[in-house]
């Protein structure tokens, strides 16, 4: 809302303060200061003159007229001008040598087309009142000459542009933010809408609501004789641009000045194009509109309409209808005043697209007593300033509806804010703002509106429920054009943002018994910090996906990763789905670095993907809230979400360890994405299984498949892979060749526990070396897990130091080469006793593997 | 005891036989070059078989009266050589501190980057910063899913379905418009969670991803973290929401920042504010006039940071929460929003693609 200054004095007595202290009170009253636009301060020396003649210069592109031009000095003055919309005796604002005009821009004499030109005839552009003005500005022939031309027109303006929350309609006018600011100051407030409204005579034109649900009053007046030449006045059309808007003819112009001033949209019809009786209603299948945007629209049956006997000419409190719309011809015209539901105008402008600045203030909630005032007030500016007849009738429908009440103990305002507010100070302010105010209570009525205030879900039950018991309790009646006021909070609020937010004391509550950071969240952090620590940089990529990544990760058909969540209206139509993996953003992320020029690059990210089950039910319930649902109505919705189980990516190309003076570095390869796996594994503090997988997006023969223990069951269960991505993959992405990637679902990875402390031996360990040759095809983890059993409680650890494939061992096989250190708890062991074990760890091997130790 | 003695047996205790081999001994002791020559010179003057040791050992051989004389005279050879090699060794062990020591010099300037280096997203550390300081005033971390029900995003946070707030938040929907299910448009859903999972009271802090289709620019994306936090207990008030979040504040930018409340709408609290912090670079300095400037709030003095409130009592009626009984607050900032100002950030772009420049310095905490 942007509220010129002055328009906001007429109203309001105030203070002589600066722009910014008016709106820093206004802040702090919760119309929040957006920016001050500030008009016409640098203009100087610009007075009012008339031209006494000119002269027309021929030989140029375009005319040029040579004036003299008198200004209130002993003499005229010459000026040249380019404009040609104006007569010898024409009275105009003249920017003298020396005068600056917006911008900056300063006026002196010079020479132009061979003239002297002593001064400038300005427009309303130059003047800074309209984007753009085809001509010089004519000024009315009484304008005494040599005046001020800055203060004649009030140029000389602050507007502040406030931020107006969704439940203050009223302040979407000059009416809401004079009462506010003159409360803030502790000045009287003159209510625009205060006049005495005629509402004598017949109806204006016969109208009637037939859906008491849309709209609640509906008024009309006329005006006949209207000119339709006549043109707005000059201070119109500056305050209308100051105020946000265009100038568009004099009877439109009236309706949105109207408007801006008390808050009440206003629509304008040419009588001569109406017929028969109004009725205001919903719309019925089929019907059409072509509206002021000349777009014809298919109406919707909830739509709220204006209709008479020839169907629909109006879309209510949104767009008017072309048929009926005011013309350059129009000269009798009906205005329409009128109280809709806030709900029904928020759905129409969102079901059409149509956002007005009717239908803002609709939707937000208009003063319901306000038709009246407003169209009188309309009415008597289309008479002063059209020369129209006002018709002495009007039209007033209207259903009856109780005005809301509410019950409050005096100091519930106090018991919110945690400040004692004087019982005077509660009442005063509730006062303030225009409620009513009585002592005692009353039965609750919340639901007393004929038409719902937007968001107002109180039946007579939750009124009970809302309701604040207590002692000294008051009644309080909200304004009629305060419809957000609804509950005992919305009055406390008043009392405590009117005393001051500022007022509000820092107390700490007693602090909680809180258990900290739950084992999973921890674990999350230590994860973080150990693949950080590896080396990997974190990433938070948006997590969308589109069939591309699914195609270029060569997912099968029936690859559960293939059935993705699809936004409606996603970012871009190229990535709708919700990601099921985490790899195409961390792939792209990857590709990115590589492009800005970094070409070793180790990335991670941790984050919810979403796996939606195929039997799940296609909508989530939307409940009840006027109660606690039922565990089988939340359940409902829960069945319908997809999982969004937490996994863990990596992905790593180019050189994991640098090359460099020292010589040689290593390129990342799938055993480093399988280490990662392995440093998630033991930030978890569990045991990773590992097996050779086929599974795409990896290479067949560089992909592990990484497996949990099941606590229950005690089987592996698989969550996750690492090692290569296949060669197309990497070219479908653009990748450095030999990418490796890693993704594990985090969520599977609880330790069993507290972890047991081991005991830790003082006798001397005793170790052993042995050599086995198996299949070259036989997965070193079998072997290890084979000796490792094996071997039995004496073995402390066991390292393969080497594997060996060439002649000595045979086509097909190769040799792995162990350490395997035994130790006892309470002995030194004697030789036989570790080589027993070690030949029971080699005989297991044996029978597992078919390994066979070397040099036997 | 022998009585009689074999003169051949003792020739080399003989006072010649003494100084030859000391003199021998010094002479080598002197050439020793470096320190293993000064071994193989000890080892072969003063070692078990140096002709000094053997000669020791025939002092037994001696009659009686000549023992004396012969053991002093060894014993004289044998401090002249002990001392001969301790000087030599010391001589040479200063000679090579001089001079090996500085031929293995290397230059310890040279770099040494091979291992790669890692960090983790400053939103990520910040938003853990901001848990640990609510974690401390003895809160709880609270999550939800990010793909979430309308009912919580929205209508249990008292926002109707036709309520301007509602298309005030540009939200992704889910599948269809009626689905029912909507990428989270803020945290808040997480306190209608919270209420209905916990047992009261209730005091949980929740980071976590929101959603709104705003396009991608210096200050806008539109996958992006809020931190909500709600308190619901017995007789709390807008003056503990102010203390909690003054304590907050200087956790988190140090004491003295403190924060300000200006009146504002939120369907889910009523009363409701806005959230401003203090600036922490000028301290509301650069708001005088007549004071230098401050580019961190544009000096106005305060930076706006969040929203907050009393939890609205349709709220707590939505969850089974006796309002009569029980109040609350709750409140959220944008941790995008905070690491720009607290760090310095100027563009969120950097913060969604992911250059590792960008991460890098922010190392494992913010």
């Amino acid at each position: 809302m942007k509220v010129p200054l002055s328009w906001l004095r007429e109203y309001v007595d105030l203070p002589a303060v600066t722009a910014q202290e008016v709106a820093d009170r206004l802040t702090a009253a919760g119309l929040k200061l957006e920016a001050i636009h500030s008009h016409g301060h640098e203009i100087k020396n610009v007075v009012v003159g008339r031209v006494l003649e000119f002269e027309e210069l021929t030989g140029f592109k375009k005319p040029i007229r040579h004036c003299k031009v008198e200004v209130g000095e002993a003499t005229p003055r010459e000026i040249i001008c380019g404009a040609t919309n104006f007569s010898e005796g024409a009275v105009v604002p003249v920017a003298l040598p020396g005068a600056v005009l917006p911008g900056g821009f300063e006026i002196g004499s010079r020479k132009t087309y061979g003239r002297l030109s002593d001064g400038m005839i300005c427009s309303e552009a130059e003047l800074g009142i309209a984007e753009s003005s085809p001509g010089i500005l004519l000024l009315p022939q009484d304008t005494p000459i040599g005046a001020d031309v800055v203060e004649l027109l009030g140029l000389r303006d602050d507007v502040l542009e406030l931020e107006v929350a969704t439940d203050r309609g009223y302040a979407l006018s000059i009416r809401g933010v004079a009462r506010e600011a003159a409360i803030a100051f502790g000045v009287p407030f003159r209510d625009p809408a205060a006049s005495e409204a005629e509402s004598g005579g017949g109806e204006s034109w016969p109208a009637s609501i037939a859906d008491p649900t849309a709209c609640d009053r509906f008024v009309l007046r006329t005006v006949t004789g209207f000119d339709p030449a006549a043109e707005s006045p000059l201070w119109m059309r500056v305050r209308l641009a100051r105020a946000g808007m265009r100038s568009v003819s004099l009877a439109v112009d009236i309706t949105n000045y109207v408007m801006l001033e008390l808050g009440q949209p206003l629509h304008a019809f040419d009588r001569s194009r109406l017929s028969g009786p109004i009725v205001v209603r919903r719309a019925r299948p089929g019907e059409t509109l072509e509206t002021l945007d000349h777009v014809v629209r298919t109406l919707h049956e909830e739509d709220i309409l204006i209709t008479d006997d020839s169907g629909p000419i109006s879309m209510a409190g949104t767009m008017g209808g072309l048929h009926t719309e005011i013309s350059e011809t129009s000269t009798d015209i009906v205005i329409e005043a009128a109280h809709f539901s806030a709900t029904g105008i928020a759905r129409e402008s969102r079901r059409h697209n149509l956002v007005s600045e009717a239908s803002k203030r609709f939707e937000r909630g208009v003063d319901r007593e306000l038709p009246l005032a407003a169209s009188w007030r309309a009415v008597q500016l289309l008479v002063e300033l059209g020369g129209a007849v006002a018709d002495p009738g009007v039209t007033h429908a209207q259903v009856e509806v109780s005005p809301v009440r509410i019950t409050i103990p005096a100091d519930h305002p106090s018991r919110v804010a945690g400040v004692p507010y004087e019982r005077e100070s509660v009442i005063r302010r509730l006062e303030q703002i225009g409620c009513v105010v009585t002592e005692g209570a009353a039965p609750a009525a919340t639901a007393g509106h004929g038409v719902a205030a937007t968001g107002v879900l109180a039946s007579g039950d939750l009124a009970d429920r809302l309701a604040v018991h207590g002692d000294d309790l008051i009644t309080v009646t909200p304004p009629t054009w305060r419809p957000d006021l609804t509950d005992p909070n919305d009055l406390a609020e008043e009392v405590i943002r009117l005393e001051g937010y500022d007022r509000i004391p820092s107390v700490l509550p007693p602090a909680p018994a809180g258990g900290g950071l739950t084992e999973a969240q921890r674990l999350r952090r230590r994860v973080g910090r150990a693949l950080a620590h590896a080396g990997y940089v974190e990433v938070l990529a948006y997590p969308f996906m589109g069939p591309r990544d699914l195609d270029n990760l060569l997912l099968p058909e029936q690859d559960p990763r293939r059935q993705a969540t699809r936004l409606v209206n996603p970012l871009s139509e190229d990535e709708p789905y919700m990601r099921t993996t985490l790899l195409p953003g961390l792939l792209k992320t990857l590709v990115r670095n590589v492009g800005r020029g970094f070409a070793d690059v180790a990335l991670f990210e941790s984050g919810l993907v979403y796996r939606p089950e195929p039997q799940a039910p296609a909508t989530a319930p939307v409940l009840p809230v006027d109660r606690r649902p039922t565990e089988e109505e939340l359940a409902a919705i829960e069945t319908a979400l997809p999982r969004q189980p937490l996994r863990v990516a990596v992905v790593l190309a180019g050189e994991f360890e640098r090359s460099g003076w020292w010589g040689e570095g290593r390129q990342a390869s799938w055993a480093d994405a399988v280490e990662a796996a392995r440093t998630v594994a033991r930030a978890a503090g569990v045991e990773l299984g590992v097996r050779a997988d086929q599974h795409e997006p990896w290479h067949p023969g560089r992909c592990a498949a990484l497996t949990v223990t099941d606590a229950e069951t005690g089987e592996p269960v698989l969550a996750g892979h690492a090692g290569e991505l296949h060669p197309r993959v990497v070219e479908a992405y653009g990748l450095p060749p030999r990418t490796c990637a890693m993704e594990l679902e985090l969520s599977l990875l609880s330790p069993a526990g507290p972890v047991q402390t081991p005991a830790v031996s003082a006798y001397p360990v005793a170790t052993q070396d042995v050599a086995l040759t198996v299949a070259a095809s036989t997965p070193v983890a079998e072997v290890e897990a084979a000796l490792r059993a094996g071997a039995g409680e004496l073995l402390e650890s066991i390292r393969l130091f080497d594997v060996y494939t060439g002649p000595q061992v045979g086509e097909g096989n190769k040799s792995l080469a162990y350490t395997l250190r035994f130790r006892a708890a309470d002995r030194t062991l004697t030789v036989e006793e570790t080589t027993a074990a070690r030949d029971a760890a080699v005989a297991l091997a044996a029978e597992r593997t078919g390994a066979q130790l070397r040099g036997a | 005891m022998s009585n009689t003695y074999d003169p051949v047996e003792v020739t080399p205790l003989h006072a010649d036989e003494v100084a030859r081999a000391q003199a021998d001994a010094l002479a080598a002791i002197a050439a020793a070059r470096d320190l293993d020559d000064l071994k193989q010179a000890r080892l072969a003057h003063a070692g078990d078989r140096s002709p000094i040791a053997l000669a020791n050992r025939e002092i037994g051989a001696l009659p009686p009266a000549a023992r004396a004389e012969a053991g002093k005279r060894i014993g004289a050879a044998r401090k002249a050589i002990g001392e001969a090699l301790a000087a030599r060794q010391a001589e040479l062990e200063a000679e090579r501190d001089a001079r090996v020591l500085i031929e293995e010099t290397v230059d310890v300037t040279l770099p040494w980057d091979r291992a790669p280096r890692g960090a983790r997203h400053p939103l990520t550390t910040l938003q853990e910063r901001i848990a640990d300081a609510f974690v401390a005033m003895g809160y709880e971390v609270a999550e939800g899913p990010e793909l979430e029900g309308e009912w919580f995003n929205f209508d249990a946070l008292n926002i109707a379905p036709d309520h301007p707030a509602r298309s005030d938040h540009d939200t992704f929907f889910v599948e269809s418009v009626d689905s029912g299910k909507v990428l989270r448009t803020q945290t808040s859903p997480v306190q209608i969670r919270a209420l209905l999972s916990r047992p009261l009271p209730v005091y949980v802090v929740s980071p976590g991803k929101t959603f709104r289709t705003d396009e991608l620019d210096a200050t806008h994306t539109p996958v992006f973290h809020q931190v909500e936090g709600l308190a619901v207990d017995k007789g709390l008030t807008m003056a503990h929401l102010k203390g909690t979040l003054d304590r907050f504040a200087e956790v988190m930018f140090g004491a003295g920042i403190t924060t300000r409340f200006r009146p504002h709408y939120f369907p889910f609290t009523e009363p409701s504010a806005e959230l401003d912090l203090r600036c922490f670079v000028c301290r509301g300095s650069s708001a005088v006039p007549g004071n230098p400037p401050c580019r961190t709030c544009k000096s106005e003095g305060w930076i706006e940071w969040g929203g907050c409130g009393m939890v609205n009592p349709r709220v707590l009626l939505a969850c089974g929460v006796d309002p009569a009984v029980y109040s609350g607050f709750a409140f959220g900032m944008g941790v995008e929003r905070t690491l720009m100002f607290r760090h310095n950030a100027e563009d969120m772009r950097d913060m969604v693609e992911g250059d590792i420049r960008f991460t890098l310095p922010f190392g494992m905490e913010v």
